[in-house]
């Protein structure tokens, strides 16, 4: 069936194979034995729990030896676990947020006239080029105290003194919305311009409200779409490190945050290397989920 | 879809638009700001630009950002494209579900994971952090993406084009060459894009993998930015904005164009 020559045809699967196999798959093996090691003041700062080098047999004396100490430390000190509880508690509120935000535009941009869309379209990836650094950054001249926001707000005598957004965890629902809204609209998008609006015409026909029209036909139509998109901003919402350590305060706990300073701050690798598969393993079934999606799109498509 | 436009239409779209732009355009007018309190207008002025310029460390970091970012994104474009033909030609082969899953993960991986776990792998073969090991992590992450905008070029892609030129003595090579590829570049080169922004704008994989010697851009802006707000990197932001945006504009258009004269030549062929 392929035309190509049969090697060729066998190194353009392995070639990007290898590499992931390589650069993807193994270090995440390193990642769970490095969770199971003893931490120690050497250079790197681990023990290592399993020497390659040890052959068959003793790679089985090397296992005897895991040390679960990572993960019992783990659900001991309460600074992890509820970490844990509220990156998912934050990704959640962000990520309906981002729904309540993303629907109506992306919808809107459907029902755009034909020769609208494609430059409404290039507007919402265009900010996706741009740094993500950068667009975390901007907002901390518009939140802080001082910021623009107050200052407008101020002038405009809704408040009557300066709210307090930087540092809170307010501060990290809009910078999350903000940076992963392209990544809810444009999943949407998609799905709501391929609906078709005679379907709409003959609910109205037949008597249906425009209201309950959406609710009883463009909504549930949507569902792809929205599971996509809320995917796309929920799992890398939950391991965010930038948006929280820019944006949010002392009292802001996220698990990104805690392993990258578990990791560069106090250097401790296995723990952090616990932290990492705790929260892998509570990813797994939305990244499944995910990947699902993906591919069914993808075979519908081809 | 066609349905009428109404306000409320209208309205979120203008919001969304704006809640999209007006942080980006703030930044951008205050780095003309004389003064250097971020927030408080004091008239126009370049001269955080020309601080910038004058700051060796940040044009140091732009110019390792900037090899990491081309070198990065050109493999990634190879490995991306080779990893998208071999999923949409071959529906079977040993090790499917395990490289689809492969190419997918990476999109929606937190990046402290991707991060550290590259680090690891790194330091248990001995490589020494820096430059290499920067761009060996942004390839593995960026060539799923090339993969995915690829991929979904190549499912639109008549594969009759590439029969006909093989009935008509090519060599598979030169099918490839000359009819596959042309018809498929416009992904490819989004993919290239989309790879090297992606280089550019990453801090996390970036402060795992990097060693002594290799700060890049975003590493140097965050760190500074810990400290506060400065007139200064909102001027090297505004660069950045400004270049990735031209960029991302002009390219789009001659894609676009490309794209038009392709489907046209594709159209043509087909029909006779």
């Amino acid at each position: 069936m392929n035309a190509l020559q049969p090697i060729v045809k066998r190194a353009t699967i392995w070639l990007p194979y290898l590499w992931l196999l390589i650069f993807f798959l193994a270090p995440f093996v390193m990642v769970v034995k490095l969770s199971v090691s003893e931490p120690a003041i050497a250079q790197p700062p681990y023990i290592p729990a399993l020497d390659w080098l040890d052959g068959p047999l003793g790679w089985w004396e090397d296992i005897k030896k895991f040390s679960f100490s990572n993960y019992t430390f783990l659900t001991q000190d309460a600074l992890y676990w509820k970490s844990y509880l509220s990156s998912v508690q934050i990704a959640l509120i962000s990520t309906v947020l981002t729904l309540l935000i993303g629907y109506p535009l992306a919808y809107g941009m459907a029902s755009a006239p034909r020769t609208l869309r494609p430059l409404l379209l290039m507007l919402v990836i265009l900010p996706f080029w741009t740094s993500f650094l950068i667009r975390v950054y901007a907002w901390i001249g518009i939140l802080k105290k001082e910021g623009l926001l107050n200052q407008f707000l101020l002038w405009l005598g809704v408040i009557s003194e300066p709210l307090t957004i930087m540092n809170t965890n307010w501060a990290v629902y809009i910078g999350i919305v903000y940076s992963y809204l392209p990544f809810m609209v444009l999943p949407l998008y998609a799905n709501l311009e391929k609906q078709d609006s005679a379907l709409l015409e003959a609910a109205a026909d037949l008597g249906c409200s425009k209201m309950s029209a959406f609710w009883q036909i463009t909504w549930p139509l949507s569902r792809p779409g929205v599971i996509a998109g809320c995917m796309l901003v929920f799992i890398p919402a939950v391991g965010e490190f930038v948006i929280p350590s820019l944006l949010g305060g002392s009292s802001t706990l996220m698990i990104g945050r805690v392993l990258f300073d578990e990791f560069f701050q106090n250097r401790d690798w296995p723990v952090s290397s616990a932290v990492a598969v705790i929260l892998l393993l509570l990813l797994i079934v939305p990244i499944m989920l995910f990947q699902r999606s993906e591919v069914r799109a993808r075979e519908q498509s081809a | 879809m066609n349905r009428h436009w109404s306000k409320f239409n209208i309205v979120s779209v203008v919001l969304g638009f704006a809640f999209l732009y007006i942080p980006i355009l703030l930044l951008i007018i205050y780095s003309f700001n004389a003064s250097k309190l971020v927030t408080v207008w004091a008239g126009f002025s370049t001269k955080w630009y020309t601080a910038a310029f004058a700051n060796q460390g940040l044009v140091d970091a732009a110019w390792v950002t900037f090899r990491v970012a081309i070198i990065s994104a050109t493999i990634a474009t190879v490995l991306g494209t080779l990893a998208a033909m071999a999923l949409a030609r071959n529906t079977r082969f040993r090790g499917r579900f395990l490289f689809s899953g492969m190419i997918y993960a990476p999109l929606v991986m937190p990046e402290v994971i991707t991060g550290l776990s590259l680090l690891l792998l790194f330091v248990a073969v001995g490589m020494d952090r820096g430059i290499t090991t920067v761009t060996l992590a942004h390839i593995t992450f960026s060539m799923c993406f090339v993969a995915v905008v690829v991929q979904s070029r190549l499912a639109s892609f008549d594969r009759s084009l590439e029969e006909a030129a093989l009935d008509l003595g090519a060599t598979p090579a030169r099918a490839f060459f000359s009819v596959t590829l042309p018809i498929i570049m416009p992904a490819i080169v989004a993919g290239w894009m989309l790879a090297f922004t992606l280089s550019l704008d990453d801090l996390v994989i970036a402060q795992f993998n990097s060693g002594p010697g290799a700060t890049t851009l975003p590493m140097k802006i965050f760190s500074q930015v810990r400290l506060g707000v400065t007139p200064e990197i909102n001027a090297v932001c505004t660069i950045l904005v400004g270049v990735v945006t031209t960029g991302v504009i002009i390219a789009s258009l001659s894609i676009k164009r490309q794209e038009v004269r392709a489907a046209r030549a594709e159209r043509l062929a087909t029909q006779t």
